[in-house]
């Protein structure tokens, strides 16, 4: 836990917006957002009260960056907030915090700041008090233009998740998944990118065939996914400020599973260009492949672990799907999962202690994950056709998709399971999701 | 997919048989138009009704013998060739038993027509992850377009492409949705 007690400026930058998909776009409806139902709490959730803050001037209308910075808190699993038609009072400067008020209402944290409008810009000021020590642990300011209120929420939100947990926050960080909608000709499928509330989604590409396993570079800057516009499936390279689009792979047969390396500089990914599914490692500036596995089973849905240090993957070589380890490019396998006959789209955390993957067990899909070190594997989600596990940068939490009354909704739990919320969309399905990086 | 796919079959080849061999002579309908493993139905000397194959006790008509057995053959491939998808089990890519006369009927039809393109789409059912579902639409239609090979087809006609659960026949999470969902689609072009 860090405590600080002098102000420190913090700039908080404004999200490069301009993009240019490379298909038709219907730029009127870009803005599909998802709607976010918390599901269940978890009971070890910490209790914080978000004080609602005062304004001077003129403040953009919309959602108060308090209610935001409350959101994300309680989006977290790991805080309860208090409502503020609760609070005794509701003071926005450290010296108008009674501790013995909040400690009546069972308060471990209280957050409270002002707001100040000057030109175009909207300046916070905040602090952070831990009720039980009687102490300001954070006093900062940051900024934002007044079109980005949003951003300037998350990074407080980030900001008291670090001061109280000591691990990074990652409301700042960037969503992006696929919207499927319609019917046979009127079918879209919609490449999206959103905060990871939901909101703020912008549509980067639409097109009538499929698209599928978006993944993140490690600046946050690109998309690596598979898009079948052309009529079979190849990878494509997506710069999000620009738009630019490059197609990276589009060899016969199977172009899919594109995994970064944590230098951004190569991809892994899925071909079967000789005839079978192998995983190979493209480097992006020479477009040269490696072949990274060579066996007649299929071996795909490659990750890089911790790290960088060696290779999860998905092969039916012993039969069924099965999570394998690959210490370096082109090592013998290991296999890491025994527990059912189907496991399957390894994604290891970031920190080497847990490998996410989807786990049959009877006719349920979960997600589960297994302990690196003592193999001792368990189930995480408690529905029943789940898909797609992401880890957030941060490891603290894990987003999957999972069919609900016949469509496929985004759901957010802790990683240990405890807390969830999800993000149908107001429209059709929404798969695929894939967690950005941490990009400060 | 209750209704078996060889019950099907046989109800196509049943129909066309009745075609052909109306088309050919205008009668002996009832000994061209059952299959050979079909029992006899209250006939009144309480005969079996014989499959058609032999043509025995078929009257004259205006095709020899050989021209109507070439047709009726001909008849029966092309109702073969009328079922253009095929089914899989879960995780598998193992082509059916009652599929193999269809294939090889498309084998031999590619075979005599060397300009015949044909696409093979490979789909999975929603259930497990999209891209390993991927691979194995890949590998069923890898395994189809194996078969048609060996009956003697060229690599050159075809193109496979693995759409895994992206496409489904039938939507909906039921056995028999998911059922309709496994399979391999031929897409003449």
């Amino acid at each position: 836990m860090t405590q600080k007690t002098s102000c420190h400026k913090t700039t908080v930058k404004m999200l490069l917006t301009g993009w240019l998909a490379a298909m038709m776009l219907s730029a009127g409806n870009a803005s599909a957002e998802l709607l976010i139902r918390i599901t269940e709490g978890a009971n070890s959730a910490i209790p914080v009260s978000v004080v609602p803050f005062a304004e001077s001037g003129a403040m953009p209308p919309g959602d108060k960056v308090s209610s935001i910075v409350q959101g994300d808190l309680t989006m977290s699993g790991e805080f309860r907030t208090l409502e503020p038609s609760k609070m005794l009072s509701l003071p926005s400067k450290g010296s108008d915090v009674y501790f013995r008020d909040w400690r009546m209402l069972g308060q471990r944290y209280v957050l409270v700041g002002e707001l100040t409008r000057s030109g175009d810009r909207v300046q916070a000021r905040y602090e952070l008090f831990d009720v039980n020590q009687e102490k300001r642990i954070l006093g900062e300011t940051a900024a934002a233009g007044v079109g980005s209120v949003r951003t300037l929420a998350h990074h407080i939100s980030d900001r008291i998740y670090e001061a109280i947990t000591g691990e990074p926050g990652v409301f700042s960080t960037k969503l992006a998944y696929v919207t499927v909608s319609g019917e046979g000709d009127q079918m879209r499928y919609r490449l999206q990118v959103s905060d990871v509330d939901g909101k703020r989604a912008k549509i980067r590409l639409e097109s009538r065939e499929p698209i599928l396993s978006p993944a993140w570079s490690p600046d946050g800057k690109k998309l690596a996914y598979v898009s079948f516009e052309t009529g079979k499936p190849a990878i494509y390279v997506h710069e999000l400020s620009s738009g630019q689009r490059d197609k990276v792979a589009d060899f016969s047969g199977l172009n899919s599973a594109p995994a970064w390396s944590e230098d951004g500089k190569s991809l892994l990914m899925t071909l079967s260009r000789d005839g079978n599914a192998e995983i190979y490692q493209m480097d992006l500036a020479s477009r040269k492949t490696t072949k990274l596995t060579n066996h007649w089973a299929i071996d795909t849905e490659p990750a890089w672990g911790y790290a960088n240090k060696g290779i999860y993957f998905t092969s039916d070589r012993s039969g069924g799907p099965q999570i394998y380890f690959m210490e370096r490019p082109g090592a013998e396998p290991r296999r890491i999962t025994f527990g059912s006959r189907y496991n399957a789209r390894p994604r290891p955390d970031n920190k080497g202690e847990y490998v996410y993957y989807v786990h049959q067990r009877d006719r349920a899909f979960h997600i589960a994950r297994t302990n690196l070190k003592t193999g001792d594997e368990s189930i995480i989600t408690r529905t029943e056709s789940d898909e797609s596990p992401s880890v957030s940068p941060n490891g603290r939490l894990l987003i999957y998709a999972t069919g609900q009354n016949g469509s496929s909704v985004l759901t957010v739990v802790s990683a240990d399971g405890g807390a969830a919320y999800s993000l149908p969309a107001a429209d059709g399905d929404v798969r695929e999701p894939a967690w950005g990086p941490i990009t400060r | 997919m209750k209704l078996s796919f060889s019950t099907k079959v046989f109800a196509m080849v049943l129909s066309a048989g009745l075609v052909a061999g109306c088309s050919s002579t205008g009668e002996n309908m009832e000994d061209e138009a059952y299959g050979s493993d079909v029992q006899a139905i209250g006939g009144d000397d309480g005969s079996t009704v014989y499959g058609g194959d032999d043509g025995d006790g078929v009257s004259s008509g205006v095709l020899s013998d050989e021209e109507r057995q070439a047709a009726r053959e001909q008849a029966e491939q092309q109702a073969l060739r009328d079922i253009t998808t095929f089914y899989f089990d879960f995780d598998t890519s193992e082509i059916k038993q009652e599929a193999r006369d269809v294939l090889v009927a498309h084998a031999r039809y590619l075979a005599d027509n060397p300009r015949q393109q044909v696409r093979l789409e490979g789909h999975a059912d929603d259930r497990g992850t999209k891209e390993y579902n991927l691979a194995l639409g890949e590998r069923r239609a890898n395994a189809i377009q194996r078969f048609l090979i060996v009956n003697g087809a060229s690599r050159g006609q075809m193109e496979t492409v693995s759409y895994g659960e992206e496409k489904p026949a039938v939507r909906g999470t039921s056995d028999s949705a998911r059922a309709q969902n496994r399979r391999v689609e031929l897409i003449f072009q």
